[in-house]
């Protein structure tokens, strides 16, 4: 089925159309969950809790705005955000880990599905601290560019050029 | 446009983080929909970070789809739910609203039929109240009548069908002391229009006839008895048919009733 399609479905209230979405970008969007939260369960809370409001809401997203991933990542991030901003979450004392993705991916000892985990995790180990830092605001924190430059104190133009050399080399790993 | 540089300079990458401003965004997604090689771009961008980011999850998502797909059934189309839930308290005003109109109406013409119901009590009883005077007049009169008809002092005159109206019968009731005579006519028959009954008082020796009363409303009466003034040594009484306004002298060929006092 073509994307557009399957948002089309999707907005009709297509159940078929759900599940194929899931399968498209469960896996992604529990990863942006767990890099901020840092919390299997609570994770998993909202990871469902993304899935219900992408099947409710899904008339809201509009194509001409952006990517529906963009559409499904927000929500994600958003939903995160609140969490570890929640009062709940505070007492708990989690999220005291600073770590971000990369610590994630080193960390890690089970892989799943069709990813190259530990071919990825070296990589990105050499894609040096700039990607990494610039990846990790921007894609996972979701930061904007001019946050991102201030927190890196780098021009934002750089970010801008700098992020695209990132990505261009972590696509020739990912995507042979 | 130089497509080459627009796709390296890194626009693309922020428009699939969703950094962009949601105007920039709108500017990117026109070009991509323009230029398939920018599409591929922005699709290849997007399946990289995909990957990257699946790679983070803790644990394969699969089985949670079922969980999702539970809390959904049991609340199956949230969204329209509460639209409609919103809507309810408008529909419940306008029922409400609809509802007092059409009970004001009701109201209005409950308050009319009311009003009209009185109006026509309102005549009955004023109706009524006539009929009571009325009632209560006639009784007195009624009860006048009975007190002379049994005075002792009352002399009562049976005054005979003549030859013109053998049938035909009257009588006087006199009372010396008020020197008032009562004629109860109930039995004449009516008088012929333009003709009225008069009453004479008789002396016998010789003949003399005194008038005492036309009895002009004899249609109006009804019961038929005249109060008449009578201050005359009455011997006879006599009743005789005349043009209206009455005669001077009787006219003795329509002599009617006629009575004697008894002595």
């Amino acid at each position: 089925m073509q994307q557009d399609k399957l948002i089309e479905e999707l907005q009709a209230g297509n159940q078929k159309a759900f599940e194929r979405i899931y399968e498209l970008y469960s896996h992604s969007t529990y990863g942006i969950i767990y890099s901020i939260i840092k919390d299997t369960s609570i994770s998993e809370e909202i990871l469902q809790d993304v899935f219900i409001k992408i099947w409710n809401n899904a008339s809201s997203y509009n194509p001409d705005k952006g990517r529906f991933f963009t559409w499904v990542l927000n929500i994600a991030r958003n939903a995160s955000i609140d969490k570890i901003r929640s009062k709940d979450f505070k007492n708990k004392k989690l999220n005291l880990k600073s770590d971000n993705f990369v610590d994630i991916l080193e960390s890690k000892t089970n892989f799943f599905g069709k990813i190259d985990a530990i071919g990825l995790q070296k990589y990105i180990d050499a894609l040096g601290a700039t990607c990494k830092s610039l990846i990790d605001l921007l894609f996972f924190k979701g930061y904007t560019q001019k946050e991102t430059s201030e927190e890196l104190q780098m021009p934002l133009g750089t970010v801008k050029t700098k992020n695209r050399v990132c990505i261009d080399k972590l696509r020739s790993k990912v995507l042979r | 446009m130089d497509i080459n540089n627009y796709v390296s300079s890194g626009i693309l990458e922020l428009y699939v983080y969703g950094a962009l401003s949601e105007t920039e965004s709108s500017e990117v997604t026109r070009i991509l929909k323009q230029y398939p090689e920018v599409e591929s771009e922005v699709s290849e961008i997007e399946e990289a970070l995909i990957q990257l980011s699946a790679a983070v999850a803790p644990a394969d998502a699969e089985n949670l789809i079922e969980a999702i797909k539970q809390k959904l059934s049991h609340n199956p189309k949230v969204v329209t739910m509460e639209s409609r839930r919103s809507n309810m308290p408008m529909y419940i005003g306008w029922a409400a609203s609809l509802l007092f109109l059409i009970g004001l109406f009701l109201m209005f013409n409950k308050n009319q039929e009311l009003r009209k119901d009185l109006q026509a009590l309102q005549g009955e009883k004023a109706q009524m109240e006539t009929q009571i005077a009325e009632a209560r007049t006639d009784a007195d009169k009624s009860k006048e009548l009975l007190s002379v008809i049994r005075d002792k002092d009352i002399i009562k005159v049976p005054l005979a069908g003549q030859a013109v109206a053998p049938d035909a019968y009257a009588a006087a009731y006199w009372d010396k002391n008020t020197n008032i005579t009562y004629i109860d006519v109930k039995d004449l028959p009516e008088p012929p229009r333009g003709m009225v009954y008069q009453v004479w008082s008789l002396q016998l020796e010789p003949l003399t006839p005194t008038s005492i009363g036309i009895l002009d409303t004899y249609e109006e009466d009804e019961n038929k008895i005249f109060a008449l003034e009578n201050m005359n040594p009455s011997e006879a009484f006599g009743i005789t048919l005349e043009p209206a306004g009455g005669s001077k002298t009787p006219t003795m060929e329509q002599l009617y009733t006629l009575g004697v006092v008894s002595s």
